[in-house]
């Protein structure tokens, strides 16, 4: 009897010890919670009053009633863009630019990260690091000469790239293809070494390791760097605002900044709208590809 | 191991085919190196290191390029008030900014973190939407929502019974807003970067810590910190070149105003270089992001390396 008073006696505090810890976590969790809410709330504002901007028509905008409802909400302004031939070039360069940046960028940096990760030879150490440092270069401190580079070279071949939307595939790769090589070196340099080995003692040639073992095994990989390249690419408002000048050359971030903001008339319904769908495409990527965004976001300083 | 396999291989193809030399160039090792690191080696020679020493030689050219003027672009910066302005906003609006994207992180990180395992993906994926939304059409939200008239932030404080703030229209504002805004675009990285830090800290150690009765604020300072060190340092500096060097921000929401009061190198390089047309100015401007990304870079590098060595 005594004995077992002892026992409860020693055991009831480490209990009550115990709840005190579970309800201080329960308090935690309530209290990250409402922060949490807070925060998302802060990160959320911006695009849902471009959505609620949008759906507004000029007169609700210059009556300035509520700024943060809609009372007649109406899809005028999207639709008058989706129909709007000028919008639609901005769309058309933008993917046209977004893509072939891709396949160029995954053109030059997965052979070469292939190579710099597998065939050490003569100088692929410094490579690499160089590799690294450009990808550190700010494209701020290039436009310049890069434009006055592109303006002699039209005087001295006769061939305009200055204002034309196909310049900034010269440009753009410049931003992606160093990250795209360094996160595919991090990954390639995860994949066992008996893999290629086995393939080369079978008599794979270089080539065939590269297309049949490693791109297939590295495909995480790949994927995240083809969305990073989208999005630099889709994203990019200084190379093209520097380079591009006529309407027809511009890609959306200019065109919705510039042209549309330009118009004296009360049309910031369109502004929004226009960036609300400029936004869509690396939101769409983002929502159904979450994880290979994140992983490629990560790399850069996890990896390597 | 591949490397004498692949030589073995090779001495084994000329004895039976002497006539496939050609192509057995094409199969040897550095052969195919060469070639698959040329486009990698071309485009970075071309593109990126050759304009960014023309640069430095466009710097000492006069406006129109006909004439080698030396330093004299340099000393004519060094006298105008407005380049020291530069100076002083870029610096204060890089540090500002990230030492507020690295704080909201850190905490938001941390918020996430003590969620249960299977909501977290739910709230990180609405925290990084910011990051996610091109800057230049988010800073475009930004614009209509410190609008001078029709501001809905000040809707709100003037319904709540407060002064319409100038967003853009006092120098004072402008700066805040322009930090703001990037706090905004980048601090939702920063939660991602710690958030991957967070989760690699091995869990016994705040195990062995709770047996040891440690605090919350000493498992934090002694566990936490200490093991994502390495990852707040490469995303502190990442962040310090990328905002130091920002241009889309600063261009949208202020252009350089009110009396270029919020320029940074970049927006005031823009603006001289291209829309004056003085193109040698212009790369002047831009140079003087160089000593600070050079540091920054070295650090980066550094830490890298070290990283290298210890794996």
């Amino acid at each position: 009897m005594a004995a077992e008073a002892l026992q409860t006696s020693m055991t009831a505090p480490a209990e009550a010890d115990r709840g005190a810890v579970a309800g201080d976590r329960r308090w935690a969790l309530r209290w990250a919670y409402v922060f949490l809410t807070l925060f998302a709330a802060f990160a959320l504002m911006p695009p849902i009053y471009m959505l609620i901007t949008g759906l507004k028509t000029s007169n609700e905008i210059s009556a300035a009633t509520n700024p943060w409802w809609v009372y007649h909400p109406t899809l005028s302004n999207f639709i008058e863009l989706l129909t709007s031939p000028l919008f639609l070039t901005f769309f058309k360069n933008s993917a046209l630019v977004a893509v072939l940046t891709v396949v160029i960028t995954m053109l030059i940096s997965v052979p070469a990260a292939f190579a710099l990760s597998r065939m050490r030879f003569w100088g692929s150490g410094v490579l690499a690091t160089g590799v690294f440092l450009t990808y550190l270069i700010p494209e701020t401190l290039l436009f310049i000469p890069l434009f006055k580079m592109f303006a002699t070279f039209r005087d001295w071949t006769g061939i305009e790239l200055i204002n034309r939307w196909y310049v900034l595939l010269l440009l753009y790769p410049t931003l992606t293809v160093p990250f795209c090589t360094w996160i595919m070196i991090g990954y390639f340099a995860s994949i066992p070494k008996e893999l290629d080995e086995a393939a080369l003692i079978d008599g794979a040639s270089w080539t065939q390791t590269l297309t049949k073992i490693f791109i297939p095994v590295a495909l995480p990989g790949i994927i995240a760097a083809t969305i990073f390249a989208f999005t630099v690419a889709w994203a990019q408002f200084l190379y093209p605002l520097a380079f591009t000048t006529s309407q027809d050359q511009l890609v959306l971030s200019v065109g919705i900044a510039t042209t549309l903001i330009k118009a004296d008339v009360f049309n910031w319904g369109q502004i929004m709208a226009g960036a609300l769908l400029g936004a869509a495409p690396p939101l769409i990527i983002y929502a159904f590809l979450m994880d290979y965004y994140i992983a490629g976001l990560t790399a850069g300083a996890t990896k390597g | 191991m591949s490397e004498i396999a692949v030589r073995d291989r090779s001495a084994f193809a000329v004895t039976v085919r002497p006539r496939s030399t050609w192509r057995q160039f094409f199969q040897q090792k550095s052969t195919v190196a060469f070639f698959f690191t040329l486009p990698l080696i071309l485009l970075i020679a071309v593109l990126v290191v050759y304009p960014a020493f023309y640069s430095i030689y466009l710097a000492m050219l006069s406006k129109r390029m006909d004439r080698f003027v030396g330093l004299a672009n340099f000393t004519f910066l060094f006298t105008r008030e407005t380049f020291w302005m530069v100076v002083k906003q870029s610096c204060i609006f890089a540090v500002t900014a990230v030492i507020f994207k690295a704080l909201i992180g850190f905490i938001v990180a941390h918020l996430v973190h003590t969620l249960p395992a299977e909501g977290q993906r739910k709230w990180r994926g609405m925290l990084l939407v910011p990051w996610v939304i091109p800057p230049a059409l988010s800073t475009l939200a930004w614009l209509w929502l410190f609008d001078p008239s029709y501001s809905a932030f000040n809707w709100i404080i003037v319904n709540l019974g407060g002064e319409p703030v100038p967003w853009t229209g006092d120098a004072l504002w402008a700066r805040f807003s322009v930090i703001l805004v990037n706090v905004w675009i980048g601090a939702p990285f920063f939660m991602i970067m710690y958030l991957a830090a967070l989760k690699s800290v091995p869990a016994e150690l705040y195990e062995v810590a709770a047996i040891d009765g440690a605090s919350w604020w000493q498992r934090l300072w002694y566990i936490t910190i200490p093991m994502m060190r390495n990852i707040i340092a490469i995303t502190t500096l990442f962040s310090l070149i990328v905002t130091f060097a920002n241009f889309d921000i600063v261009r949208i929401l202020t252009a350089g105003g009110p009396i270029d009061q919020t320029h940074v190198f970049a927006t005031w390089a823009f603006k001289l270089g291209i829309e004056g047309g003085d193109i040698p100015l212009g790369a002047a401007i831009s140079l003087f992001m160089v000593p600070i990304l050079t540091v920054a870079a070295v650090f980066i590098l550094r830490d890298i390396n070290k990283r290298g060595e210890r794996m």
